[in-house]
């Protein structure tokens, strides 16, 4: 696991097809407890479930970004605002089936009132 | 069910709150209204040490302040470069699902072929450090190790759109890693820009006012000692002067008593003067 020890992987939080894309994009990889660093949310996963498995992501050393879709992220949105570490870092990325809205995003909430509306046009 | 439940805990915890923030801003008060200040000896030296302390302290703020405003300048620079990203990582992302989509389509599903072969990541990330008005800020560095393990996919059909699906999705990744390294440093700079606006505010409503007051104590105290010092030797010099009157008094008193004795030691008592005594008669002056 020595390339391991030097870099770190992205996690992915999403439907079906973004995790596939993602993993056809090679940031898939299961570690030696053959645990997976990307996880398939359909719609009748329980909440419980997303929460764990990305508290989990969120404490492993070896996983630097997690990227979750926007949608999954506003059901475990308190998660994400709890999260307070720079690293790993969570990004929000749009599902096919919603685009990408900047004023559910917790980055850019956290720094409200420093920008304008006009930025995001 | 849940709100129910903090409703009623809701209007209690105000009202504790209320009574902690009242104790607080009692106890506050108090501690003002006395005398709050270093515990030091009112000497000379401690002033021009308070003094130099005091210097320093301005120095200090002033030092910090630039450096929350060099802090603040990063990070709105960095807040812009991540509005930008952020729009072109939702354009990137359509486009990628957009070829996912036309992959599918050609290609028929090959979503578990996919989930199930996973092995070893190809895209990892660094991390770098990157120094900012002393600041640390991590910084990811994305490369690429090892080889494709989905050659072997889309050999059967559709190969040619998931050849440029896994194309657009590295994109998408290689896009993704910049994001996630402006965003960490974003969260870093934040919460450095907090602490060194914190310590400005110490330094300026605490520690200064602090020291400003053990100077005025010290002054005051020196003032007072002085004042004190000059009456002392007022009195000193007062007594002193009573107690010169009263010898001066004294020995006048015994002078005059000595003149007199010797006045009547000079005069024998039968002596009758006749002008046949040797005795030397004074001038006569005309």
């Amino acid at each position: 696991m020595a390339a391991s020890r030097a870099g770190k992987l992205l996690a992915v939080i999403g439907d079906e097809d973004t995790c596939t894309g993602f993993l056809l994009g090679g940031i898939g990889e299961l570690n030696k407890h053959r645990q997976p660093n990307f996880m398939v949310v359909e719609k009748d996963t329980p909440t419980g479930d997303i929460e764990e498995q990305l508290r989990l992501f969120l404490s492993r050393k070896d996983i630097a970004i997690v990227l979750i879709s926007q949608s999954i992220a506003d059901v475990v949105r308190y998660v994400i605002d709890a999260h307070t570490d720079p690293i790993p870092s969570v990004l929000e990325i749009p599902s096919k089936d919603a685009p990408y809205d900047p004023s559910k995003d917790s980055i850019l909430r956290r720094a409200k009132g420093m920008f304008s509306a006009e930025d995001f046009r | 069910m849940w709100r129910n439940v903090k409703c009623k805990y809701c209007f209690l915890g105000q009202i504790i709150d209320y009574y902690l923030l009242l104790l607080y801003i009692v106890l506050l008060h108090l501690k003002m209204s006395s005398h709050d200040r270093i515990d030091i000896f009112p000497s000379r030296m401690n002033l021009t040490i308070m003094k130099t302390r005091l210097k320093g302290a301005h120095k200090g703020h002033s030092l910090l302040k630039k450096k929350a405003d060099a802090l603040k300048m990063k990070f709105h620079s960095i807040l812009r470069k991540i509005i930008e990203a952020k729009q072109l990582m939702g354009e990137i992302m359509k486009e990628a699902a957009f070829s996912l989509a036309e992959a599918k389509f050609s290609g028929g599903d090959f979503s578990h072929v996919v989930l199930q072969n996973v092995g070893k990541a190809q895209m990892k990330v660094r991390s770098k450090t990157e120094n900012v008005a002393g600041v640390k800020l991590p910084v990811f560095e994305h490369y690429e190790d090892g080889s494709d393990s989905y050659e072997l996919t889309g050999l059967s059909r559709g190969g040619e759109q998931l050849s440029r699906l896994k194309k657009n999705y590295s994109k998408a990744v290689k896009l993704l890693v910049e994001l996630a390294s402006l965003q960490t440093s974003f969260v870093t700079l934040d919460e450095s820009i907090k602490i060194t606006n914190r310590r400005v505010n110490a330094i300026e409503h605490v520690i200064i006012p602090k020291i400003e007051r053990t100077i005025s104590y010290i002054i005051t105290e020196l003032d007072e000692g002085e004042r004190e010092e000059f009456f002392r030797l007022k009195k000193i010099q007062q007594k002193k002067e009573v107690i010169r009157e009263a010898q001066e008094k004294v020995r006048k008193d015994w002078e005059k008593e000595k003149e007199a004795r010797e006045v009547f030691a000079s005069i024998p008592s039968n002596h009758v003067p006749s002008m046949l005594d040797d005795k030397e008669d004074e001038d006569l002056l005309f």
